[in-house]
């Protein structure tokens, strides 16, 4: 045991892992959900947009080993997938694709059915992908499966920070919920970041972050290891139902990029100042 | 393996070698006595005597803070679960006041054996505290947590003491556990604090029971799925 890590468990926040060293290296932030259907992966690949726009150079890891469809959102069909990477067939860097909001995507590809369960090999391969991808960008945005399996939780693990997508549905506020518990108790987690997906008003997202908080407090927080440094949700904004989302999503194309001024696309620049910021 | 020359200087050797002659450590045969492999059996004679509980002979606490750490590291490397169990009899106290010190030296060393028991090879029991014991278990899937402890409790809940001649006592123990984070480093004192929790609640729900903590928190209560909508301005999402 190392005092670092000590360290970090007194202070509460999040544990990696594996401590790396580098000195340049991404910031790994992990996008996971809770319930299916929020609109992550849509998140996931305007938000990386965003952030190219402001200047990052930002990578979208698709994790969702089980059901990737990032590749679906982004119209691309990968000739190179994060299982050919796995099963020793390609290169990670032949892996690594150019997506149309100027970020570079890897695709986890059809057939990763065995790859749903997290064996000592499916960690092993996603640790090495992710360390050796770290020292090349900026940024890294794991687009997580939904749920809270032990594959999302440990590529949660890999994770800087955990950006928590859901909706105003009491279903989907719900298993955000469940997820937020499990990240604070298992990975001692006490900033996790919040985006309300498909409000009705804006402004409706920050009432949604309130009342998950004042569930943590009563609920998370006093069954923490250390009740003293509380578990706080940081809301990065909320993004508006807009028709202009369903129309991107069915044309297979980035909202950033055909509709930049919409109010959907506006917002997640919002939420991308905030990370940055 | 660090080695070191010894200078050929004279050592004092007394306090140890009466030390290890009263735990009845028998140095190996054959030796010359102040030999280079004859002051490597007294040394490892003393480290064995170090990590020792001299009731008990069980690890002792430094024992079992080593064994954890290098546990921990293990979990976080190889992900392979692991599980730490707090034990601690109940009402001790009760023992000495009524039947002596003596006594509840003999009901310690009975439980120390019967934890021994119960467990692989492969486990580590250690002697914490006064009553209390800890016990390391490399390799515990999550399933077999419950049943591990079960079968501790049981085992001892059955023991019959001999005190003093045609004098029997019964004992009970409360268990916590935790399991180590798989996959992921942390610290052998968040390990712990993590099974005392445990074992609090064992011993102010009634003792004489196992408590284990549950891998993952994930169930939401009604109470707090009330709070999540019941105040709230999505009332209209609820039928």
């Amino acid at each position: 045991m190392t005092s670092p890590d000590k360290k970090s468990d007194a202070r509460g926040v999040g544990q990696r892992a594996v401590a790396v060293n580098a000195v340049r290296r991404a910031r790994i932030t992990a996008v996971t959900s809770g319930k299916g259907g929020v609109g992550k992966t849509f998140v996931s690949a305007n938000l990386a947009a965003a952030l190219t726009q402001r200047g990052e150079r930002v990578l979208v890891l698709d994790a969702d080993l089980g059901l990737a469809n990032l590749d679906v959102v982004l119209n691309l069909t990968p000739k190179i997938t994060l299982h050919d990477v796995f099963t020793g067939k390609a290169d990670l860097n032949d892996a690594v694709l150019a997506a149309p909001g100027g970020f570079s995507v890897v695709l986890a590809g059809s057939g990763m059915v065995e790859y749903s369960r997290l064996t000592p090999d499916v960690r092993n391969q996603l640790l090495a992908t992710v360390e050796s991808l770290a020292p090349r960008f900026d940024r890294i945005l794991l687009d997580t499966g939904a749920g809270i399996s032990d594959v999302v939780l440990f590529a949660v693990s890999l994770a800087d920070e955990v950006l928590i997508v859901t909706t105003p549905e009491p279903t989907s506020l719900t298993d955000a919920y469940a997820t937020i518990k499990v990240l604070a108790s298992q990975q001692q987690r006490r900033n996790i970041r919040l985006v309300v997906n498909q409000v009705t008003r804006l402004g409706d997202g920050k009432v949604i972050r309130g009342q998950l908080q004042q569930v943590i407090d009563k609920f998370v927080t006093p069954h923490l290891m250390d009740p003293t440094t509380p578990l706080k949700l940081e809301f990065l904004g909320d993004v508006p139902s807009d028709p202009a989302v369903r129309e991107a999503v069915l044309r297979r194309q980035l909202l950033l990029e055909v509709m930049p001024g919409a109010a959907a696309a506006v917002a997640i620049g919002g939420v991308a100042d905030k990370l940055m910021g | 393996m660090s080695t070191l020359s010894v200078p050929d200087k004279t050592l004092r050797l007394n306090a140890a070698l009466q030390l290890l002659e009263l735990a009845g450590h028998e140095l190996p045969d054959g030796l010359t006595t102040g030999s280079q492999p004859w002051l490597q059996a007294v040394i490892d004679g003393l480290c064995e005597l170090s990590s020792r509980d001299a009731l008990t002979g069980l690890a002792n606490r430094r024992q079992f803070e080593l064994t954890l750490a290098r546990e921990i590291d293990r979990v976080a490397r190889a992900g392979e679960p692991a599980l730490v169990l707090m034990a601690d009899v109940d009402h001790f106290k009760k023992v000495n006041d009524t039947h002596g010190h003596p006594a509840g030296d003999q009901v310690i060393k009975a439980v120390a054996q019967a934890l021994l028991e119960c467990v692989r090879p492969m486990d580590t029991v250690a002697r914490f505290g006064g009553e209390e014991f800890a016990i390391v278990l490399p390799n515990c899937p999550p399933a077999f947590g419950q049943t591990v402890a079960e079968r501790i409790r049981r085992k001892v809940e059955l023991l019959s003491i001999h005190v003093a001649s045609g004098v029997s006592v019964s004992v009970t123990i409360s268990l916590g556990g935790a399991f180590a984070p798989q996959w992921v480093r942390s610290s052998a004192t968040l390990w712990v604090e993590r099974a005392d929790r445990q074992l609090y609640l064992a011993k102010t729900t009634g003792r004489n029971r196992a408590c284990l903590e549950q891998s993952a928190i994930s169930q939401v209560s009604a109470e707090e799925k009330g709070m999540l909508f019941g105040t709230s301005q999505f009332q209209d999402f609820l039928e």
